[in-house]
């Protein structure tokens, strides 16, 4: 077993080189044109497409008796475009809504596949053997043919959607502008399907057809989360895409009896699930530290709101403050208290000295900040959304915390620089 | 201007709806009177069907409360009858005019009870007041959209509610059509019902509504119609000048903020 | 050829099992929610597996439970990623399903030899064979899909008005009290378990054609509800029994066979509809 590894991961044995060579160009083209499917949300009509290719693969392989990559790939072709036409048809008609029709065509085609694939295996046609390859997928499969024939449509697709470029980027985000500046939306839509039945007829061979949705959405789902330009997406996805085929080359030396389409599904979901949870920004990781940050943010300048509330109550008078004096003020969680004054001592806004603490002079100008922005969005809900004054605190509780300075200067502005907010209390002026 | 209604057939208080992070009801806060036609207006996206349907209790809330006729929504459901939107239906569906007309008899019946003699003459009277009888056996999607429409009103006024809450219903009907649903809700009114109807059209707004509603995204005003509709009100509505309002709304959907303290 | 009682077993089976996939079949197809039943008789691949490999054997109320769990959870990850991570409705779908597929055909190759239970199994299915596993001389497999048949009509009866009413107007349904979250699950579990009990005669791909073909086929002619779930079962047994006559003559796989059909007989409707029906 260690022997296999070196030797697949050395490239010593040349069939490796043959099927990793293979399993990565699928796996880049696959992810490169399903950013187009992706971002047309076409997803499920792609797969509905790759398992329509098996009839024509069977048929094709019928007539000419042998299996021969282009013409095996032609019939997955011809297969593959005549469901799309006959989806396309049928919603149009509006014989059935376009889910509908896309199931219909998924499963009436696959199951003419099967009855074809069935109906092979019975004759017992000695060339038949590994038609069946094509359900599941067997990297391992693919020969020198094969290679040349994968090689050789990735550059023909990699070539065409470089030049198409803005074309598909533009029909991919609104179809309606793109005909109005005197794009073929017409042609272009026609050649982006062509390129994905083509793309699924040769990706076939390592994914199989029931699977091989996943290679088109998959990686250029994950890609999504990491990047908002659609160039970016796309080199990502293609990265996701070989790493996943690579996945899928190893298995299949290792484990020849395996097919490899799971696999490279499972790898390629895998590295989706590792976008979705950590990806910068839009990923969940990093969605709840900003869920975090915000409420440290309220929390900090909650309890410098209470030092502010105190000393305007004592008059001035009463600078250090207990624990106590906090929490009988709000009703805060006594942790979260603490934590929230170790934060604010750590930032030098908070000074405490034998369990006395004080707002230092930064502390005291934020402080102030915190409840002028309170008392002057309780103004403006007043005057502009016509609340009464005693509906205006909780909201104001909650947006004091986000207002910038610059919506504070249109604010103040647009209130006539007020020095009293609704509850006749004085709003503290600017800071600096 | 907000003034309180004396009969108190709705009562909103504080209404917050937040959609994608984006304000869509700020702090809405109001009465609606008993026995009368309400209107509610405002600008495109100004939150009008949102509000009915925060005070249906089928959006969320992210602060406040509604009641209806003084109790919980829960509690009095069987008296409030409401009519979608035409659009958010689909029309396509097999069932007949009928079919949908019974569905106004489903909350009184519960999930399995029958449909008895009564439940039929009520159907058949409802057809009958919107003027729909003769369609009864008619798939629904070879109606035209005042029909539609008329098929919608007709299974309100079979759930035999006391207040009826219709979404846009003038939207892309004909001026005939929308001149006799205008009489039935005139007659409901005249037989106690109350009638809250969401509607965009200025022009028709004034002889329409008793009480009107002008809404864009905060409460404008709330009053008796011959109060509200002056040009200063209108004109605070329609220009929305809320500039400071959805810079916040940026802010708080740009910083994922919760709106309110405690809230998601 | 002859017509033998093993045949009648395969027929009759074959009737049973399309005729439970009609009734959750036409609420997804109403609700455009097709691509769901797609979702869901890959997805619970993997919990058939697992409960395959627990209780080492197919029969079993706990089979049905697990399987019909997992579709479930398919309904559960996509609402997930399309709510709290913000993943179109397609991608969403598509990234549950082939990924739960996928560990399913990995667990059936890596457990070929503990479970009865092969790659062919998973994507053709094996009514052929159920006249060969028989509980008191009549085939399991059709005892268990008219039991789920019965059970699955109970469902429709009693939950009639709820499933029409949250299909038809989701907004007006809730406004008079009715919880369409609930219906929506309920129907999610329906159509969960005719898949489990569709997959091991059909196949994870074919029972898409069941669910969705019959009623997407009725749909054409129905003006009403009723007529469509009667027009659908219709279509369903015509296929079936046409399909299983084709399968008989070509020698090939009988579930691939009567989805053929099922696309050839919406192929005729729309012709029928288009010349015969115009107005």
């Amino acid at each position: 077993m260690a022997s296999d590894y070196t030797a697949f991961f050395l490239l010593q044995d040349p069939n490796v080189r043959l099927v990793l060579a293979g399993t990565i160009l699928i796996g880049i083209i696959a992810a490169i044109t399903g950013c187009f499917t992706f971002l047309r949300k076409r997803a499920l009509a792609g797969d509905a497409i790759s398992h329509s290719v098996l009839p024509g693969v069977c048929l094709a392989f019928l007539f000419y008796g042998e299996k021969n990559p282009l013409v095996l790939m032609s019939g997955a072709i011809a297969s593959g475009l005549l469901s799309l036409v006959l989806m396309e048809a049928v919603t149009r008609a509006r014989l059935a809504r376009p889910d509908t029709a896309i199931a219909l065509m998924l499963s009436v085609f696959f199951g003419a596949g099967i009855v074809l694939l069935t109906a092979i295996q019975h004759q017992g046609n000695a060339a038949q053997a590994g038609l069946d390859k094509f359900l599941l997928g067997k990297a391992a499969s693919i020969t020198r043919e094969d290679l040349q024939l994968i090689g050789l449509s990735a550059c023909i697709i990699v070539g065409l959607i470089a030049v198409f470029f803005r074309g598909f980027y533009l029909i991919s985000f609104d179809e309606d502008f793109a005909f109005s500046i005197g794009f073929r939306v017409k042609f272009l839509q026609f050649l982006l399907s062509v390129i994905t039945v083509w793309t699924i007829a040769i990706g076939i061979q390592s994914t199989g057809v029931v699977l091989m949705a996943a290679l088109l959405v998959t990686p250029a789902l994950s890609a999504r989360m990491w990047t908002d330009s659609v160039v970016r997406m796309v080199f990502i996805a293609g990265f996701f895409g070989a790493l996943s085929g690579y996945v899928g080359a190893f298995i299949s030396y290792t484990a020849p009896a395996l097919p490899t389409g799971p696999w490279i599904v499972v790898s390629a979901t895998l590295l989706a699930g590792i976008s979705l949870a950590f990806a910068p920004g839009k990923g969940l990781v990093s969605r709840w530290a900003v869920h975090q940050k915000n409420r440290r943010k309220s929390t900090d300048e909650n309890i410098l709101k209470l030092f502010y509330q105190l000393i305007e109550k004592s008059g001035g008078a009463q600078h250090g403050l207990l624990e106590e004096d906090l929490i009988n003020q709000r009703s805060f969680n006594l942790q979260t208290l603490r934590t929230g004054l170790k934060r604010l001592i750590r930032k030098g806004l908070v000074v405490q000295l034998a369990g006395v603490y004080s707002l230092s002079e930064a502390g005291m100008s934020a402080a102030t900040r915190v409840v002028r922005l309170h008392r002057l969005w309780e103004l403006y809900l007043q005057r502009y959304l016509h609340l009464e004054p005693d509906h205006v605190h909780d909201d104001a509780e909650a947006i004091e915390h986000v207002i910038t300075p610059e919506i504070e200067q249109m604010l103040a502005e647009e209130l006539g620089y007020p020095d009293k907010d609704p509850h006749q209390t004085n709003i503290p002026p600017e800071t600096l | 201007m907000i003034i309180q209604a004396k009969n108190q057939a709705i009562e909103a208080h504080n209404l917050t709806v937040i959609y994608n992070k984006k304000p869509v009801l700020w702090n809405i806060d109001f009465t609606l009177p008993l026995g009368e036609i309400t209107g509610i207006m405002g600008p495109n996206g100004a939150g009008k069907s949102t509000l009915i349907k925060a005070i249906l209790g089928l959006v969320a809330l992210d602060s406040g409360y509604a009641r209806v006729f003084d109790k919980k929504l829960d509690e009095v459901r069987d008296k409030v009858a409401y009519i979608p939107q035409r659009q958010s239906i689909d029309w396509d569906f097999p069932a007949t005019v009928r079919d949908v007309v019974t569905m106004g008899r489903f909350q009184s019946k519960g999930l399995f009870k029958r449909m008895g003699n009564e439940d039929r003459r009520i159907i058949d009277e409802a057809l009958s007041q919107v003027g729909m009888s003769s369609y009864a056996g008619r798939q629904i999607s070879q109606l035209s959209g005042g029909q539609q429409q008329r098929v919608f009103l007709a299974r309100a006024l079979a759930q035999q509610a006391e207040l009826y809450l219709l979404d846009e219903p003038f939207a892309g009907v004909d001026a005939s059509t929308e001149q006799s649903i205008m009489d039935l809700l005139v007659r409901m009114k005249r037989a106690g019902k109350t009638v809250v109807v969401v509607h965009h059209d200025l022009q028709t707004a004034r002889h329409y509504f008793d009480w009107l509603v002008l809404l864009n995204t905060s409460l404008v005003a709330s009053g008796p119609s011959e109060q509200v509709f002056t040009d200063e009100l209108l004109r605070s509505t329609y220009s929305g000048k809320l500039t400071v309002l959805s810079r916040v709304g940026d802010q708080l959907r740009d910083r994922n903020f919760p709106v309110r303290e405690n809230g998601k | 050829m002859s017509f033998q009682v093993n045949d009648w077993w395969i027929l009759l089976t074959t009737c049973a099992v399309s005729l439970c996939c009609v009734i959750p079949g036409t609420f997804l197809v109403l609700r455009r929610m097709a691509m769901y039943g797609d979702a869901i008789s890959h997805a619970v691949l993997p919990g058939l597996v697992a409960a395959y490999l627990i209780s080492g054997t197919k029969a079993g109320p706990g089979l049905l439970a697990g399987a019909a769990s997992s579709g479930l959870l398919v309904t559960i990850l996509i609402e997930f990623l399309q709510k709290k991570v913000k993943v179109q409705h397609d991608a969403a779908i598509g990234l549950v399903y082939t990924f739960l597929f996928a560990v399913g055909v990995i667990m059936v190759s890596q457990f070929a030899g503990m479970a009865d239970i092969d790659q062919d199994c998973v994507l053709f299915g094996e009514i052929a064979f159920v006249p060969f596993d028989l509980i008191a001389g009549i085939p399991r497999q059709l005892l268990i899909s008219t039991g789920l048949l019965l059970l699955l009509l109970l469902a429709l009866w009693a939950g009639y008005r709820g499933l029409y009413l949250s299909t038809f107007d989701p907004g007006f349904a809730a406004a008079i009290g009715i919880q369409v979250i609930a219906w929506h699950y309920l129907l999610m579990a329906m159509v969960s378990l005719s898949t489990v009990i569709a997959f091991e005669s059909v196949g994870a791909v074919l029972v898409i054609a069941f669910l969705v073909g019959p009623p997407a086929t009725a749909a054409l002619f129905s003006k009403r509800l009723p007529g469509m779930f009667l027009l659908g079962s219709l279509f369903a047994i015509v296929s079936s029994v046409a399909g299983y006559f084709l399968a008989m003559a070509l020698d090939a796989n009988v579930g691939g066979c009567v989805s053929l059909v099922i696309g050839v007989v919406f192929g005729i409707s729309v012709l029928i509809r288009k010349y015969l029906f115009r107005e």
